[in-house]
C-alpha cells in the first residue's frame, strides 16, 4: 500500500506510541487527583504542554488541550464572538476555510453576527486588499487558516496579523495542516489564537489544542470541571496529551530536514504529472504551499472514479469531487480559486509524509497516468473534445 | 460503500465505447453536477436492440449504472427497454447508497434519450416515451 492521504491523517510514529503506552495501564491516574500517583500523570501533561508551546514560541499557560482541530476552531470562533459582542458583531474569514470554521461562522450568522468571506486569488492566497477593506469599527475577529487542507496554499499570516493588530481585532488561525510542518511563531505572526490537531503530525487522534494569547479573554467551552484552568472541563486525555507532546517534540527536531525532503519529492511529483499527463493542472500556489501537498485537476474525468481505481492499485488518495463529499457540488476551495465545476470534479489530492519515498511517487505517477487515460477513453466529455479538435484541424 | 455488483460493473464495465451511425444516441446529465452519460443504441428493423454502448463521465455509481443499463437493454425490444427503469437498474446492481440514487435515474434517462433520438430519426412514436 502507498499512503498518500497524510492531510487526512498520519500514522502515529513509533516513538510517539511508545511514549503514550505507560499512560494506559500503568500511569492511569486522573491527573487532577491529590495523591502522588496522580502527580506523574500531571507532570507528563505539563511537559507536553511545554513542548507544544515551544514549537510556536508560546508559553505553556497559553495552551488549552481539546479533542482536536474542529473543537479548537469552534471554541476560538464562538468564544471570540461571545466575548467581544459588546464591541461588535462582525467577523472576517476567507472563502476557503475548513468547514469547522465556515460552518461555525454560518451558525453565528444565524445568531445575529455578520460575516465577511474574503476571496482568494487563483493560487488560493487571500486577497489582502479585500481583507483590509472589509475591516470595520465593529469587526471583532479575523479567522484565516495558516495553510489550506486541500490545495496546501500557505497564507500571508504576518500581513494578516499586522492588519488585525492595527484594527485592534483578534486574529485566529486554523493551523491544523501547518502546525508541525512549517515554522510558526505566534509573536512574529501576530496570532492571538491558533488551532491544531495531533493526528496531522504523527500524533494520536482525538487530541488537539487551542493556543490563546495571554490577556485574550476566552469563555469556557465545556462546563463542568476545573480542568484547563476552568476553560475546558473533562478529565484530561493523558495518553493523547503525552502523544501530541511527543509528536510536537519530534516535529520540532526534524522540521527542516522533513521540509526539504518532502518539498523535493513533492516538486518531483508535480513536475512529472504536469509533464506526462495532458490536460492536467496544479491547484494551489507553486511554491508557497505545504511541503507535502500536491493537488491536481485532470480534465474530462471525475475524481471518485479515479480514487476507486487508485485504491484497487493500493494507493490511498483523496479528491475534492462532489461524489466524495456527499453533496452535488465539488470542493468549495477549488471553486473559490476560480475553477469551473466540471474541472473541479476531476481533482486529486496527494499528500506526502516523512515515510514517502521517491519510488512511491514514481509508481503513483505511473498508475495515475494509466487510470486517467482509461477514464478519458470512456468519457463523453473527452470524446466531444477530440471530435471538436478534429473538426478544427479539418477546417484549418 | 458500494455493493460487489457495483464494484464489478465499475471495474469491468460492459459495453464501453461508441457505435458508428447508431440508430439512436442520447446524452444526459450535466458536467456541472459531475455526471454525464451518453448511450448509443443499434436497433434492427424489428425494433430489437442489437447493440448498446456507453460513455460516462462520473463517479463509480454513474459508470456502474451505465454499464448495467446497457446490459439490461441489449437483446430487448424498444418496448421492453422502456421498462428498464432506474429501480430495475438499481435492483440489478444490488442497490446503491442513497446519495447515488440519482445515478440510476440518469441511466434511465440515457436509455430514454437514445430511444427518443431513434424515434425522431425514424419518424415514429413510441408509446409511453416522453421527450427527455
Amino acid at each position: 500500500m502507498i499512503y498518500l492521504d497524510n492531510a487526512a491523517t498520519t500514522k502515529v510514529s513509533e516513538e510517539v506510541f511508545e511514549a503514550m503506552k505507560p499512560y494506559f495501564c500503568e500511569q492511569y491516574a486522573n491527573p487532577s487527583a491529590i495523591y502522588s500517583f496522580a502527580g506523574k500523570a500531571m507532570k507528563a501533561v505539563e511537559e507536553s504542554r511545554k513542548s507544544i508551546a515551544d514549537l510556536i514560541g508560546a508559553q505553556s499557560n497559553e495552551i488549552y488541550f481539546t479533542a482536536g482541530g474542529s473543537e479548537s476552531d469552534n471554541w476560538a470562533v464562538k468564544s471570540a464572538a461571545e466575548c467581544c459582542k459588546a464591541k461588535g458583531k462582525h467577523i472576517i474569514t476567507s472563502t476557503i476555510e475548513h468547514h469547522a470554521v465556515l460552518h461555525t461562522c454560518q451558525y453565528l450568522e444565524k445568531q445575529g453576527y455578520e460575516v465577511t468571506y474574503v476571496n482568494v486569488d487563483e493560487h488560493g492566497v487571500i486577497r489582502l486588499d479585500e481583507l483590509e477593506a472589509a475591516i470595520r469599527p465593529d469587526t471583532i475577529l479575523i479567522t484565516v487558516m495558516a495553510a489550506n487542507n486541500e490545495i496546501g496554499t500557505i497564507q500571508p499570516l504576518k500581513e494578516i496579523g499586522a492588519l488585525a493588530k492595527k484594527g485592534g481585532i483578534l486574529f485566529h488561525t486554523d493551523a491544523v495542516q501547518a502546525y508541525g510542518h512549517i515554522p510558526l511563531d505566534v509573536d512574529e505572526l501576530g496570532i492571538d489564537m491558533l488551532s491544531a490537531s495531533g493526528h496531522k503530525f504523527h500524533g494520536p487522534k482525538g487530541i488537539g489544542f487551542l493556543y490563546v494569547r495571554k490577556g485574550v479573554r476566552i469563555g469556557s467551552f465545556v462546563h463542568g470541571g476545573a480542568q484547563e484552568r476552568s476553560r475546558r472541563a473533562g478529565t484530561l486525555n493523558v495518553p493523547g496529551i503525552v502523544g501530541i507532546g511527543a509528536a510536537a517534540c519530534r516535529a520540532a527536531a526534524s522540521m527542516q530536514e522533513r521540509q526539504e525532503r518532502e518539498t523535493a519529492l513533492r516538486d518531483h511529483l508535480i513536475r512529472r504529472v504536469l509533464a506526462e499527463i495532458p490536460f492536467s493542472r496544479l491547484n494551489g500556489h507553486g511554491t508557497d504551499r505545504l511541503p507535502g501537498n500536491a493537488n491536481f485537476c485532470f480534465r474530462f474525468i471525475e475524481g471518485e472514479s479515479l480514487l476507486i481505481l487508485l485504491d484497487q492499485q493500493g494507493i490511498c488518495a483523496s479528491s475534492g469531487s462532489a461524489c466524495t463529499s456527499g453533496s452535488l457540488d465539488p470542493s468549495h476551495v477549488l471553486l473559490a480559486i476560480g475553477l469551473p465545476h466540471e474541472i473541479a470534479h476531476g481533482s486529486l489530492r496527494l499528500t506526502l509524509s516523512e515515510e514517502t519515498t521517491m519510488e512511491d511517487i514514481d509508481h503513483t505517477v505511473d498508475v495515475v497516468k494509466k487510470i486517467v487515460e482509461r477514464l478519458r477513453s470512456m468519457s463523453p466529455l473527452y470524446e466531444d473534445f477530440i471530435r471538436q479538435n478534429r473538426k478544427k484541424d479539418e477546417e484549418a | 460503500m458500494y455493493s460487489e455488483k457495483v464494484m464489478d460493473h465499475f471495474s469491468n464495465p460492459r459495453n464501453v465505447g461508441e457505435i458508428e451511425n447508431p440508430s439512436g444516441v442520447g446524452t444526459v446529465g450535466n458536467a456541472k453536477c459531475g455526471d454525464i452519460m451518453r448511450m448509443y443504441l443499434d436497433i434492427d428493423e424489428n425494433g430489437v436492440i442489437q447493440e448498446a454502448k456507453f460513455k460516462t463521465f462520473g463517479c463509480g455509481a454513474a459508470v456502474a449504472t451505465s454499464s448495467m443499463a446497457t446490459e439490461l437493454v441489449k437483446g430487448r425490444t424498444v418496448r421492453q427497454a422502456l421498462e428498464v427503469t432506474n429501480k430495475a437498474v438499481m435492483e440489478a446492481l444490488d442497490g446503491l447508497p442513497p446519495e447515488k440514487v440519482h445515478c440510476s435515474l440518469l441511466a434511465e434517462e440515457a436509455i430514454h434519450a437514445a430511444l427518443w433520438d431513434y424515434a425522431e430519426k425514424n419518424h415514429i412514436t413510441i408509446d409511453g416515451l416522453e421527450k427527455p
